[in-house]
């Protein structure tokens, strides 16, 4: 064995220049393959980061109409739809791998909210508990934020994000003011702002488009004892809740489902807790960025196989250029399966070299396109060893044919051969 | 006995036509013998030789073989009679251009399986006795055409096999090269090697103890007559 291949490295190296044009093809296609599953790796690992924001864990299951988030803006909380309940609560708490549930409501566009004259145009208002920031990822930047007070008794409080203060606050420090929200005053008791890392990264304008529901002018948030105060007291709540880690969000999601789905009876059946993770986006977008994809990897596929075939001509010409040698080793006790092994080994050995440059190429390939097309690459340590393997299954299938020939070879045809 | 060829034909296919080669073929090789068997271009002597080799088969006859009936042998078998019980010499020396004489003559070790290291000890052993022991790391390209039928013979000795076989050893050799080969050959056979030789070219032949004639595919103790 080890003779055969070394034998197969003299050989090949003693036709330099024929067993490169012979490696060509599956350099290229391995090559190709190697830069493009790194592409696709590199770019289905920033979308992930991306929407995620590495670290944000969180699963938001909210009430939906068929595919529309319900707002009660404008309608109002359908019959059979109860708010949730405590014990409810420490259901979704109990739920393997859950960390923190947070329960809120939801106005995305409230037209009210002025301070002085000044309104907020398409602000949104939540009513929220103690879990919302930590859960949803916000920090307070300056004031006290809620305290014990806020969330037990009903105060009228509001803590404002930095949105909705630039916006309502020009130039102005907004903590100790007063807001205006559905004609009810409320105390501004803090800014809040969205931690970094939970921010999505837009680079794209598919990015953008996926978050365009967040560009929202402004955000503002009060106790959800206060809501009754401008809003209905039996509006149900939707919830966030933050999963263990990124793996976990999409069990997280359908579990808490079921159980906020078991408390209602509606009649209209399209109307549903539906949990949504940023997860399931990415999931989809690379999705898409895979069978687009797809097609590519074909194209490199097609290449080896042309490469295979090439490498398949230059054995039979090989074999015809050593039917004396070949006849010769039969003459001196060479078995078929011997013959055979050496055609073979000679075949595998060529491929691999073939795939072996390949790789090299295709790394430097991948380094090129993420220099020059901005597009972030990761090298697959998998997709390098399933190439050398695979090439090494091409030298095999396609060296199959011309081994046998040989391995077949009538000795005194072979040695009469001029 | 070391062969026997009985009634022994071969016929060749010329498209639908069976054309004969070999027609009534006896012959008998005993231990330590050494025959030698001449005839013009075309009788037939390549075609013998493949036989009595284990490279070919005949058409209708019985060939035994160290005690074996060939024609019940597999191609397995067949390799493996070739490899231990019989050493080859071409014409064209046949060496493999690409290895030095050493490798070329471990290549019958290493189809019989002897590891690495017996190999090489072997094969160096028979270079020496065919007075080449400086010229084992050359390369058949690198020798002279005497050199590498010494090589050949080498190749062919270092499995001790039990017949050596040779076609037109010294036809590609000058006659210098040529009475060198002859005298390596009366040695191996004054140790008792047993050995055929084919040969156009009497002054060849009479260095063999026994002259088998071939004419027109036909076998005899008598030289046809026209001078060869
Ligand atoms: N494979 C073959 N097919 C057809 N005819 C052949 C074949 N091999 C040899 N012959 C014919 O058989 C005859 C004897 O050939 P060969 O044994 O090589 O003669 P020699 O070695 O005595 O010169 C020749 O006429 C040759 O043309
Ligand atoms: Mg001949």
């Amino acid at each position: 064995m080890f003779e055969n291949i070394r034998l197969s490295f003299k050989g090949i190296f003693s036709h330099k220049v024929r067993s490169f044009l012979t490696m060509l093809g599956i350099i290229i296609g391995i090559a190709a393959i190697i830069a493009i599953v790194s592409t696709i790796k590199g770019t289905n690992e920033q979308i992930k980061s991306n929407l995620i924001g590495s670290g944000n864990n969180n699963v938001n299951v909210a009430v939906y109409q068929g595919e529309w988030q319900m707002d009660f803006q404008y309608q109002s909380p359908p019959e059979g739809m109860p708010v949730i309940s405590d014990d409810v609560k420490k259901e979704l708490e109990n739920i393997k791998d859950a960390e923190t549930v947070s329960l809120y409501r939801q106005r995305t566009y409230c037209e009210s909210i002025y301070h002085m004259n000044t309104s907020l145009e398409g602000g949104s208002v939540y009513g929220i508990d103690e879990n919302y920031f930590s859960a949803a990822g916000y920090r307070i930047k300056s004031g006290k934020g809620f305290g014990e007070r806020d969330f037990k008794g009903t105060q009228k409080t509001v803590i404002i994000d930095n949105k909705a203060a630039e916006s309502l606050f020009p130039g102005e420090e907004p903590v100790g003011e007063i807001i205006d929200i559905m004609g009810e005053p409320f105390k501004v008791v803090g800014v809040a702002v969205q931690s970094s890392k939970f921010e999505p990264v837009i680079n794209t304008y598919e990015d953008y488009q996926l978050y365009n529901q967040d560009t929202s002018s402004g955000k503002i948030f009060i106790p959800t004892n206060a809501w009754p105060v401008i809003f209905r007291y039996d509006e149900p709540q939707n919830c966030i809740i933050v999963a263990a880690d990124t793996d976990s969000m999409t069990a997280v999601g359908k579990a808490a489902e079921e159980i906020l789905n078991g408390t209602i009876s509606v009649q209209d059946e399209s109307i549903k807790y539906k949990s949504e993770n940023q997860l399931e986006r990415a999931e989809s977008l690379q999705k898409l960025s895979d069978s687009t994809n797809t097609l590519v990897i074909c194209i490199a596929g097609i290449s080896l196989l042309v490469g295979g075939i090439g490498v398949m001509n230059i054995m039979l010409v090989s074999v015809t250029e050593r039917t004396r040698e070949i006849g010769l080793k039969k003459a001196l006790g060479a078995r078929k399966k011997v013959i055979l092994g050496q055609f073979l080994t000679e075949a595998a050995v060529l491929t691999s070299i073939g795939g072996l440059i390949g790789i090299v190429l295709g790394i430097v390939l991948s380094q090129l396109i993420s220099k020059f097309a901005d597009v972030p690459v990761a090298i697959s340590s998998v997709s390098i060893l399933v190439s050398v393997i695979f090439s090494m299954i091409v030298g095999i299938v396609f060296g199959l044919i011309p081994s046998v020939k040989a391995a077949n070879l009538n000795p005194i045809d072979a040695l009469r051969y001029e | 006995m070391v062969l026997e060829l009985r009634e022994i034909y071969k016929d060749y296919m010329q498209g639908k036509d069976a054309v004969p080669v070999l027609r009534n073929i006896n012959l008998s090789v005993e231990e330590g013998e050494y025959l030698a068997v001449m005839g013009p271009s075309g009788s037939g002597k390549s075609t013998l030789m493949n036989i009595i080799g284990c490279l070919d088969r005949q058409t209708s006859g019985m060939f035994i073989f160290d005690d074996t009936d060939i024609s019940t042998c597999k191609d397995k078998e067949l390799s493996e009679i070739r490899n231990r019980k019989i050493g080859f010499v071409f014409q064209n020396f046949n060496l493999l251009p690409r290895q030095s004489a050493l490798e070329n003559v471990e290549l019958p070790l290493l189809y019989a399986g002897v590891n690495k290291k017996e190999r090489r000890e072997r094969a160096a052993e028979a270079l020496v006795k065919v007075g080449l022991e400086d010229r084992m790391n050359f390369r058949p390209t690198q020798l002279s055409g005497g050199q590498k039928q010494r090589v050949a013979i080498a190749r062919a000795m270092v499995n001790s096999p039990r017949l050596l076989l040779a076609d037109e050893p010294t036809g590609a050799l000058d006659t210098k090269s040529g009475e060198q080969v002859m005298e390596l050959f009366r040695e191996l056979n004054d140790e008792g090697v047993t050995i055929v030789m084919i040969t156009h070219e009497r002054e060849i032949a009479d260095h063999a103890k026994r002259i088998m004639f071939i004419r027109d595919g036909e076998l005899s103790n008598l030289n046809g007559g026209d001078s060869l």
